[in-house]
């Protein structure tokens, strides 16, 4: 019967998470309903949660994939503190993930998947379906591979062709309570088996399915609808952190007229900056997968000998073998472009989570006095900006560069509005050519060094990691040499600062609390602020994006207010440094849980420092 | 728009010896085998047709890493083992320079075992000459991976209980596609490896014995010494069969195991015949492992170019692939236009 449609109510904004187990599709689903969101004009934000194992033993916990969305008619900062619906394609998924879920909000259950096997091996004594431990949220029992092997029954796929269809149907069904269209998906599933009508014709059923089973079934009258956001005008695309950092290696190489080389081991999570380049090779990039994390920065740092824009990226763990290489380049005051994708540490860690604790290993990580620049972006799509001015400051100074991005913003994504090249200031680069003024370590404005590159006659000459002597390169032992180089690379790298814009805060200038971030904790912590300012609390943010040097009017803001407080997702490195350097009582706001901070958390921990209720 | 400087070549035919030497001092120890090294190097540099600015020395750390200073072409001192996977970047980005790595038995087999592994498998298109010596000279003589068990050093006062490696099989078994062993002061032998190697494209690998005369002197003295080589060394020739001997009177076959065997070469009794000889074939897939394995004192020790086989190159390859794109390229703009993408306003 069908049941009688009611007009949807509108809500601001809502938090969908999708889980299941990691072979049931849940990245594919949740990337899905962001797009369509993406189209429909809200604005959004996701934060896909996948295992560290590829394949944990199906139903089992450490197998639980997640991924969470934030679509709203408002502006968006995070992917959301906690899910007001979530899809639960198991009772594993349900376990790792209902504690998560805001009170009385929905649960969507594959009761198929709730038998005596599947409840047993995550430790359920009884069926959450029937003993009334749900019965604060909203639950939604459905028998997803139940319908959806029945949908598709007549194409003859078999039983386990089918089971593969039921996130489509899931997707389906979420599409139908959030009013959504599915073209934007039935156009993908076109695109994605151009050769298998019969997989294509499945998904597409199974997704339809889905959407008329929430038309047919009563209990899904009440819909939902999230309104166009106002979002700066512009064409758009959805952008995660990893592949906008491939765009903005690009795009820096083309800006200098360089050719791109990326020397890169496998590591979670830097490895789609290495996947996504190495498509690009008809961009004129060359990828170079090397034999360790060590040869992968060493072959960097040839290519940049050479003459190219030379990068290499990599997680915690490959940071520390490159620190050898890292400071090879320093001493040979060549360009090179080091990524860290954070990950939880130390040791190997958590993989797959995120973290902001690498900040004072590339800050300090290096046998002797070892500066050097680091840039830290705050999004998924400000990724390509930190990109571009990490390589523009590489280029200019003739030295390393660290870009500390995480897995946070690696793996999430955000609406994008598409840079437009033209505005972007070109990179000057220019080779030394001529033999007659040409000394291997002579300054320019910014003290750095003539790029000489073989091939060019007349100006052959060598390097090392030897100490140099100033101009002549040559080998230089002497005490006053190695203390002049010394303070003379410092002062090459605090020179960058010259070159910032003035740094930007959020709120008043001055006030009773400073919230000073850096990194990928932007979202949560400007939301957090928000809330607190809109609460009538005297806060201002000010997010760090240069982390060495650090911004030179830093000093002076830091004295505009009364407290300074440091979020971050580490045990309190920011607020070390800023402690030492400024003199300033910078009180830390700490968590190791391998996730972002939730705007909420932000929020009471302002409360907390201005000791208000 | 590329930036690279458009440049006129050197003419390579105008080159003498004395450009290739730089004006830094020689640091060696006096008598040490780097000097007769560096001095066959220098000497074999201006008849290889190369432009001299597009030649790159690069080492790692040790006594045989400092060769690039000496070198008046462009180099990288570089660190510990690394030299390989530097190369390997400066090749892959500019295929049209004359790279050459420059290690020792401690740079080339401990701390870049690695590498030294991954440039040879890949056959990345380098000149890559390890000098031997048996010892860690800089860090002022402990055993080596190449020393000898029972060896004693500063750090093995009871003799070191450590099984050597050796280069050749060790490369061999990496895949190397060209293998070639010389001795420091056998400069006629020096001159025909390096010739061979310079016209070889893919890893070209030369393990060059080299007499450390502070912490491991006499190492090889037997093939070092003009009088003795004859009998201790095994000069290898393709396509000849493999004699040796003051008087060349000795020769190799192989048994009916497939050993080889040292034979006294001859009419007589206890003789055997020339057309009996193993005959030195550089191109086959196993005789450069059986001749790999052929070490004092039961065999003499083979010298010159033990395999060499054609295969493209890591860097061809990877060029290749780039300019088969090349017709596709975009602006990194419509690059970012391209896509799933929305306009809003």
């Amino acid at each position: 019967m069908q049941a009688a449609p009611q007009a949807p109510e509108t809500v601001e904004s809502v938090v969908i998470r999708f889980a299941g187990d990691s072979g049931d599709g849940m990245q594919l689903t949740g990337t899905q309903f962001t797009e369509t969101s993406a189209l429909a004009g809200n604005d959004l934000a996701t934060f896909p949660d996948f295992p560290a194992e590829i394949r944990a033993p199906a139903g089992s916990l450490a197998g639980v994939s997640g991924f969470q969305v934030h679509i709203s008619s408002n502006e968006v900062f995070t992917p959301g503190d906690e899910p007001d619906v979530l899809v639960a394609m198991n009772p594993a998924a349900l376990k790792a993930n209902l504690r998560d879920l805001k009170k009385g909000g929905t649960l969507i259950l594959d009761t198929d998947q709730f038998n005596d096997k599947n409840l047993t091996r995550v430790g359920y004594a009884s069926n959450p379906l029937e003993d009334g431990s749900l019965s604060n949220y909203h639950v939604h029992k459905v028998d997803i591979s139940g319908i959806t092997i029945k949908s598709i029954e007549e194409l003859g796929l078999g039983q386990r062709a089918a089971v593969r269809c039921k996130n489509f149907f899931a997707l389906g069904l979420v599409y139908w309570m959030y009013n959504r269209t599915l073209d934007h998906t039935l156009g993908w599933i076109d695109a994605k088996f151009p050769g298998k009508p019969e997989v294509a014709d499945a998904n597409r059923r199974a997704l339809k399915a889905g959407y008329h089973y929430g038309e047919t079934v009563e209990v899904f009258a009440h819909t939902y609808s999230v309104a166009q956001a106002e979002i700066e005008p512009g064409v758009y695309k959805n952008m995660s952190g990893n592949e906008a950092l491939a765009l903005g290696l690009m795009a820096a190489a083309e800006l200098s007229g360089l050719d791109l080389f990326l020397g890169s081991y496998p590591i979670t999570p830097a490895s789609d900056i290495l996947h996504a380049l190495s498509r690009h090779k008809h961009m004129g990039v060359r990828t170079f997968q090397a034999e360790d994390e060590i040869a992968a920065a060493a072959a960097a740092v040839g290519a940049a000998f050479a003459g190219s824009l030379a990068v290499t990226t990599t997680s915690g763990p490959g940071m520390l073998l490159k620190a050898e290489t890292i400071n090879l380049a320093l001493m040979m005051e060549l360009p090179l472009l080091i990524i860290d994708v954070q990950r939880g540490g130390p040791s190997t860690g958590l993989p797959t989570k995120t973290e902001q604790s690498d900040l004072l290993m590339a800050m300090y990580g290096r046998n002797g006095e070892s500066p050097i620049p680091i840039i830290a972006p705050r999004s998924p799509g400000d990724c390509f900006y930190a990109a571009v001015e990490a390589a523009r400051i590489a280029l200019e100074s003739m030295t390393p560069v660290i870009l500390l991005s995480d897995g946070y913003i690696a793996n999430g994504a955000e609406p994008w509005k598409i840079p437009d090249m033209s505005k972007i200031a070109p990179i000057a680069v220019k080779f030394h050519t001529d033999p007659s003024t040409f000394k291997p370590y002579a300054r320019n404005e910014f003290l750095g060094r003539p790029w000489a590159i073989p091939g060019t006659p007349g100006l052959e000459h060598r390097i090392g990691g030897l100490e140099k002597e100033n101009v002549s390169g040559n080998v230089s032992y002497t005490p006053e040499n190695h203390d002049f180089m010394s303070r003379l690379r410092a002062e090459k790298v605090q020179k960058v600062a010259d070159r910032y814009q003035p740094s930007e805060l959020y709120g008043d200038a001055s006030g009773d609390l400073l919230v000073l971030g850096w990194g990928g904790t932007f979202g949560a912590i400007r939301a957090g602020v928000k809330t607190a300012r809109e609460a009538g609390l005297k806060v201002s943010q000010l997010h760090l994006r240069n982390m060495n040097p650090l911004p030179n009017d830093l000093g002076d803001i830091l004295k505009q207010f009364k407290r300074v407080l440091v979020p971050e997702l580490n045990l309190g490195q920011l607020s070390q440094i800023v402690r030492a350097r400024y003199l300033v009582d910078a009180k830390p706001y700490t968590k190791m849980q391998g996730k972002p901070f939730k705007e909420i958390e932000i929020f009471h921990a302002i409360k907390a420092v201005l000791e208000v209720n | 728009m590329r930036v690279y400087p458009e440049v006129t070549h050197t003419d390579p035919g105008t080159l003498k010896l004395k450009d290739f030497q730089s004006d830094q001092d020689v640091r060696w120890c006096p008598g040490c085998g780097d000097y007769s090294i560096l001095a066959n190097v220098q000497r074999a540099m201006p008849g290889l047709g190369i432009p001299k600015e597009n030649f790159v020395f690069v080492s790692g750390i040790g006594c045989s890493s400092r060769f690039p200073y000496y070198m008046n072409t462009y180099g990288m001192h570089t660190i510990h083992g690394r030299a390989p996977a530097v190369a390997t970047g400066i090749k892959s980005a500019r295929p049209d320079l004359s790279v050459w790595v420059i290690t020792g038995d401690g740079d080339a087999l401990s701390i870049g075992g690695n590498h030294f592994l991954h440039v040879l498998r890949r056959n990345v298109d380098i000149k890559y000459m390890l000098f031997n010596n048996r010892i860690y000279g800089l860090t002022k003589g402990q055993y080596s991976p190449t020393s000898e068990v029972g060896k004693k050093t500063k750090s093995s006062p009871l003799g070191s209980i450590d099984y050597p490696i050796d280069p050749v099989s060790m490369a061999l078994g990496a895949g190397a596609t060209f293998v070639a062993r010389t001795v420091d002061v056998d400069a006629q032998g020096f001159q025909k490896v390096l010739a061979s190697a310079a016209e070889h494209k893919g890893t070209a690998f030369i393990e060059i014995y080299q007499n450390c005369n502070i912490f491991n002197d006499g190492a090889f003295v037997q093939i070092q010494d003009k009088k003795s080589r004859p009998s201790h060394a095994l000069m290898l020739e393709h396509g000849k069969p493999m004699r040796f001997g003051e008087k060349n009177e000795k020769g190799i076959v192989l048994d009916s195991q497939g050993q080889p065997q040292v034979v006294h070469v001859g009419d007589g009794a206890d003789s055997v015949s020339e057309d009996k000889l193993l005959i030195h074939d550089e191109t086959s897939d196993t005789l450069p492992f059986v001749i790999s394995r052929m070490r004092p004192p039961n065999f003499p020790t083979p010298l010159g170019v033990i395999r060499k086989v054609k295969a493209e190159s890591y860097d061809a390859m990877l060029n290749a692939q780039v300019a088969s794109q090349a017709s596709k390229r975009k602006s990194v703009q419509e690059l970012l236009n391209s896509g799933e993408t929305w306009r809003v306003g």
